[in-house]
């Protein structure tokens, strides 16, 4: 966190001050790392062994606050009969179709429930199209009453799953996995356990290089378990903190720039599977489960309108029709591999740098030198747009500048000072930023260049009668412009319009909750509403924090409703209490009839904690007055998930795509579901049980350096941050170092099968090796800065990388994966092309002797070389 | 000038009536991330140019030292030692010995073009940069490789901590970069800080070897020298010197001197009672043999370790005797020569 974001980290320093005791869990050794009271080095990809092994204390221990567990989780409800567990399965969960690689979810559901989910039975669809993605954030569908055993003593009641599923994480086995000694995982768990309950909460925070993991979605589904079983969620101190990699990069989720989503975490719509507005909407709310939820109509009719304003209307269904659909993978990975078969002919890229920041560089630049056209918004001439004249690929001969036929559009584009808008950040706010100069030159917002794009398509296409341009034709397309050239549109209209508004008289929304489903209100983004309650820009408030409480809610603005903590119902005890005076947060007013608090309560306002929905209620009303969670169609915080994810309802530990160890936990290696594209620009080194894993027997991480931002197109580009970190280099501990005669400061490589990346060693106290299952593993670390061009120039990291992506999100596996290293530079030109393609070879052959072998135990994804999802 | 040693207040003894109280930068290394914030507002600020795109692998350090294009630089010293209260970090892991201090001097052989002299010369000594990061360190860098773990019998690391400081202009109380400069360019301003006026500096260069903590250093294009002027320019505005303004964690702090002091004090107490018994300050004492600092700075290990001069003293500070010497000598000698023509030529 000190590395990434100096800035959010001088809370933990200010806690540090405190008293608060600040624990780093991290592959090597950090600037947050020395700012710790306990530094962790663990293995890179065995964060589910390790967090599973403090679920495993503390469920042995009876350390849960069995309160808050029993009255505000899913502890208690019983699962099915035929549940069966990885336990029983070697590391796999009930309901496996190897055929598919997908689960068929029925034997997770509730008793009673199993029919629920059913009419989703397109598993293999569901993993294309991240499926887990729109599900999570829309909740879990529950429809009526769920049988619990709030003794907790019911074999098949959630509490005692997550037992037996994690009774084997044991401080042994973390030692085993993740190379912790028992001694430092004992002082983790002690400290996390006796930090949290009535009195005290623990803030867990991870930053985005944790979802960068086939199994990333449930990296962070450990974290919540663990923090729901201790009391953290809902509750001052509490949470879990997800700190993004850029500036509004939670903006850019709310309101996306995913494939698969719309504004305020709506569903894009499927070809086959939402034929109609109304299945549509009923995929959001599952008619019959509780929540808020329930009034998605309204947040998607109020979208459409938004959209297509007057021509929207309850006869047309709202111009659902006009929405695009999906029909399978459109991810950016499968995108890039679609460019590099000649399917995609066209690509805008804006403020992103995939030829330095993606992983497998290779197939970014080679993907993009097979388009008819690119256009690439950016600061500066990024590496994405002069990959036909410099990539290292020009060096290899597989890109040849005169005969590469994609047209490159550079445009010029405004920084965050030369324009206006919004940023929301990690905690859900949004914070107005004023245009402090006028952006130079040919530079442009991006919000002038869509406006505009818009505006001359509308224009070119006005003659059409042709009905597919009728969609564009009806957008609504009439932003105020103006500034210091006349043609900016104004940014505060375009937030206005996302708050949302009364058609007839103008009127802005103060809250979702006025939206209506009949076409009499609009609004760009549900969960935005508020934002420009009362015709205030509430996003440019800033009132400092000394004139105002502690929760400072007067500073910019954040949603839902200015809420600061999410699901803060569970800072008060079932009776409506504050759990400790010390930890008071929001609580029930007796006397008014309603709840209070510090902040704005995450509740129906006036339910008292006595309320009991009648059986059957459905929607909002359905929330008993104890149900916090109030997303879930239960209410409950979810330990166990049956419904949503498409790789299992509990974390379970399988080793990385690439990884130097047999998993230590399973007969499973890997995990069944993630998604691989075998093809032959995206080999991947073997790992066990295949053979020849000594190929590439280290482990390799990659990061951020301070100095640096992401892949380098806003730090390379500036002098006075360059110098700071003006080379490539990587670090490696003493001890590889001397297994492999490396020296500091001398050029050293390292390799995997899809790439050769040179650099400055470090030989650094930082890293240490790890006794991983009775063997010595080292690591080696990466900064993925680097690139063509710049004042400073270098091998950029993510080439190493191949593409294997977490079916939930389809995010990649980039943060761990396994290599060699080499004391020298790397060969260049043509012999690095040999180099590399020698390296594939020899990968390729050994998985090829691999898949006929007998292996001791299958692993379905990686026994299928020609499975290549379409 | 009244004096060139002992405590005092600068300000008014350079004339000034009634000034503002004596500014100055408290910084704090027990709570600095090593982001370099404060180089990078520093430079932005005062528009000084890039020093360099060189990679010294002293750790995260690549700016190599004050210079005059670099006016605060942050050090990074990676050490096998336990740090405060924290649990040794490798403990149970597979390691060999050390390679803090064998890393440390190859990475002291290399230099920097900063476009300024002296600038950042190769060590004479890299060896000297060993003790810094291992104060036992026997190796012979270079020779052999540190790290191997088979070794049974062999030194295992297990503890290890980072140190980061951001250096500066220390602001003397007793200046000599200022006390030999012979065209008033170093002036002494109303907040008690040094400052050179890049107008009048003739790049005579007398005020380098002046400087006890060696921070003076000239631009080869034009010979001038440069400095942090503790951000003169916005001092006069009522605002905070721009590396305080960008530090995130408060490790540089500005304020009235008098007030720092006492914070300072209460930082230290504050880390021994936490077990950080390491915690000292450094330059905050008007009776060392500078006065006192206008910047001065909590350490968490000798001064030494930090390139710091463990007991600087104005160079100037024998000026007066060095002139009475001098005085009684010019006097013997004019007597000598009084009593030859008084004796006579015979």
């Amino acid at each position: 966190m000190a590395e990434a974001h100096p800035v959010g980290f001088q809370w933990v320093m200010e806690a540090k001050a405190r008293g608060a005791k600040v624990i780093h869990v991290d592959p090597r050794f950090t600037r947050t790392s020395a700012m710790a009271d306990q530094f962790v080095p663990l293995r890179a990809g065995s964060d589910i062994a390790f967090l599973g092994g403090i679920v495993n204390y503390v469920l042995q221990n009876e350390l849960d606050f069995r309160e808050y567990v029993v009255a505000y989780t899913n502890a208690a409800t019983i699962v099915t009969d035929g549940y069966r567990d990885t336990e029983d399965l070697g590391g796999l969960f009930s309901g496996f179709d190897p055929e598919t690689n997908t689960y068929d979810p029925e034997s997770w559901q509730y008793a009673g429930h199993e029919q629920n989910g059913a009419e989703r039975q397109d598993h293999a669809r569901q993993r294309e199209t991240a499926a887990a993605l729109q599900h999570e954030t829309h909740g879990m569908s529950v429809k009526g009453e769920t049988e619990r055993d709030e003794t907790l003593q019911h074999p098949n009641c959630v509490y005692q799953i997550l037992k037996r599923h994690f009774a084997r994480y044991t401080p042994e086995m973390v030692e085993t996995v993740c190379g912790v000694s028992q001694d430092a995982f004992a002082e983790v768990c002690q400290a996390w356990t006796t930090n949290s309950g009535r009195e005290r909460t623990t803030a867990l925070v991870y930053s985005v290089g944790w979802t960068q993991h086939s199994v990333g979605v449930q990296y962070i589904r450990t974290g919540a378990i663990l923090q729901l079983l201790l009391g953290n969620m809902g509750r001052p101190g509490g949470g879990i903190m997800a700190l993004r990699g850029h500036a509004s990069i939670q903006g850019s989720t709310d309101i996306p720039t995913l494939f698969n989503l719309l504004p305020g975490y709506l569903p894009m719509p499927d070809a086959e599977k939402h034929p109609s507005l109304e299945k549509w909407i009923d995929a959001v709310r599952h008619p019959g489960s509780k929540g808020f939820w329930a009034n998605a109509g309204a947040y998607g009719v109020n979208l459409l309108k938004a959209y297509w304003g007057a021509s929207a209307t309850v006869e047309n269904d709202f111009r659902y029709d006009y929405l695009p659909r999906i029909n399978g993978d459109h991810g950016t990975y499968r995108t890039v591999l679609d460019m590099i078969d000649g399917k995609v002919k066209g690509y805008f890229l804006l403020g992103q740098n995939p030829a330095v920041g993606s992983a497998h560089g290779r197939a970014q630049r080679l993907g993009m030198a097979n388009l008819d056209w690119l256009v690439v918004r950016d600061l500066f001439e990024i590496e994405s747009a002069t990959f036909w004249k410099n990539s290292p690929e020009i060096e290899t001969g597989e890109i040849v500048p005169e005969e590469c036929r994609t047209e490159v559009f550079l445009m010029p584009a405004a920084s965050h000072v030369e324009k206006e808008g919004t940023f929301t950040q990690t905690q859900r706010m949004l914070q107005w930023r004023e245009k402090a100069v006028e952006p130079p030159g040919d530079c442009r917002s991006d919000l002038w260049f869509f406006y505009h794009l818009g505006r001359m398509v509308k224009q070119r296409l006005a003659e059409s009668t042709d009905e597919r341009d009728r969609p564009i034709l009806d957008l609504t397309w009439d932003y105020p412009v103006g500034g210091e050239r006349g043609d900016e549109p104004s940014a505060e209209a375009v937030l206005k319009e996302i708050n949302g508004y009364e058609v007839a008289t103008g009127r802005p929304l103060s809250l979702f909750t006025e939206m209506k489903d009949d076409g009499s209100t609009l609004g760009g983004c549900w969960i935005y509403t508020g934002v420009f309650a009362d015709g205030v820009n509430q996003a440019a408030r800033r009132k400092p924090g000394r004139e105002q409480s502690w929760v400072a809610p007067e500073w910019g603005w954040a949603w839902p409703a200015n809420r600061r903590i999410l699901y803060n119902r569970a800072s008060a005890d079932p009776d409506g209490k504050p759990w400790s005076e010390r930890k008071a947060y929001v609580w029930w007013d007796q006397a008014k009839g309603e709840w209070t608090g510090e902040d704005i309560p995450d509740f129906p306002k006036t339910t008292p904690p006595s309320y009991r929905p009648d059986p059957g209620t459905s929607g909002v009303e359905g929330l008993a007055g104890d149900d916090p969670f109030i997303m879930q169609g239960d209410g409950k915080g979810s330990l166990f998930v049956p419904v949503g994810l498409i790789d299992g309802p509990l974390p379970t530990h399988y080793e990385p795509a690439e990884s130097p160890v047999r998993n230590p936990l399973y007969p499973q290696q890997a995990s069944p579901t993630r998604m691989v594209y075998r093809r032959p620009e995206n080999p991947l080194n073997p790992s066990p049980p295949e053979h020849d894993t000594d190929l590439f027997p280290y482990v390799f991480t990659t990061s951020r350096l301070t100095e640096h931002h992401t892949a380098g197109g806003m730090s390379r580009t500036v002098e006075h941050l360059a110098e700071l970190q003006p080379s490539m280099f990587f670090e490696v501990s003493p001890e590889l170092a001397a297994e492999r005669g490396l020296k500091h400061m001398k050029w050293g490589h390292v390799v995997t099968a899809r790439a050769a990346v040179e650099g400055r060693i470090f030989v650094t106290d930082r890293l240490t090796p790890l006794r991983i299952d009775g063997r010595i593993v080292h690591q080696v670390w990466l900064p993925y800065h680097w690139g063509s061009n710049g004042f400073v120039t270098g091998d950029s990291a993510n080439d190493l990388f191949g593409i294997v992506l977490d079916p939930n999100v389809l995010i990649q596996e980039s943060k761990v994966g396994t290599c060699d290293v080499r004391p020298g530079r790397r060969p260049t030109g043509r012999a690095l092309a040999e180099y590399i393609a020698g390296l594939g070879r020899a990968a390729g052959q050994h998985q090829a002797a691999s898949v006929t072998a007998p292996a001791p135990a299958t692993d379905p994804a990686a026994s299928k070389p020609d499975e290549e999802p379409t | 000038m009244s004096s060139f040693y002992g405590p005092l207040d600068p300000a008014p003894d350079a004339g000034y009536a009634d000034p503002p109280p004596r500014k100055g930068f408290f910084t704090d290394t027990s709570v600095c991330i090593g982001c370099k914030a404060c180089e990078v507002a520093c430079k932005e600020w005062n528009a000084i140019p890039a020093d360099g795109y060189n990679l010294l692998g002293q750790s995260y350090d690549n700016t190599g030292g004050l210079t005059a294009n670099s006016w605060r630089a942050v050090e990074f010293i990676e050490q096998p030692l336990a740090s405060g209260q924290r649990s040794a970090p490798f403990a149970g892991a597979p390691t060999g010995p050390s390679a803090s201090a064998t890393s440390a001097v190859l990475a002291a052989r290399t230099g920097q073009d900063t476009g300024t002299e002296p600038g950042i010369e190769p060590a004479p000594d890299p060896t000297a940069a060993a003790p810094a990061a291992e104060p036992q360190f026997l190796g012979m860098p270079g020779i052999d490789l540190p790290g191997r773990i088979d070794d049974p019998d062999g030194v295992r690391r297990t503890d290890f901590r980072w140190l980061m400081m951001s250096n500066v202009c220390k602001h003397c109380t007793h200046a000599a970069c200022l006390d030999v400069c012979p065209t008033g360019s170093l002036f002494r301003t109303e907040f008690g800080t040094v400052v050179v006026q890049e107008d009048i500096c003739n790049g005579c260069g007398y005020c380098i070897p002046a400087c006890p903590y060696g921070v003076i250093d000239r631009r080869e294009e034009d010979g001038r020298a440069w400095k942090c002027t503790l951000c003169y320019d916005r001092l006069g505005a009522g605002q905070t010197p721009a590396c305080a303004q960008a530090c995130p964690t408060q490790s540089i702090q500005y304020g009235d001197l008098d007030e720092l002091r006492v914070r300072a004090q209460e930082r230290v107490d504050r880390l021994h009672e936490v077990g950080v018994g390491e915690a000292r300050l450094y330059g905050h004492d008007p009776e060392d043999g500078v006065g006192g600092d206008g910047a001065f700075f909590l350490l968490l290990d000798e001064p030494e370790v930090y390139g710091l001069p463990p007991d600087p003293v104005v160079t100037t500070r024998d000026l007066p005797s060095m002139w009475k010497t001098a005085g009684v000598a010019a006097a013997g000698m004019v007597a000598l020569v009084a009593a030859a023509f008084v004796r006579g030529p015979r």
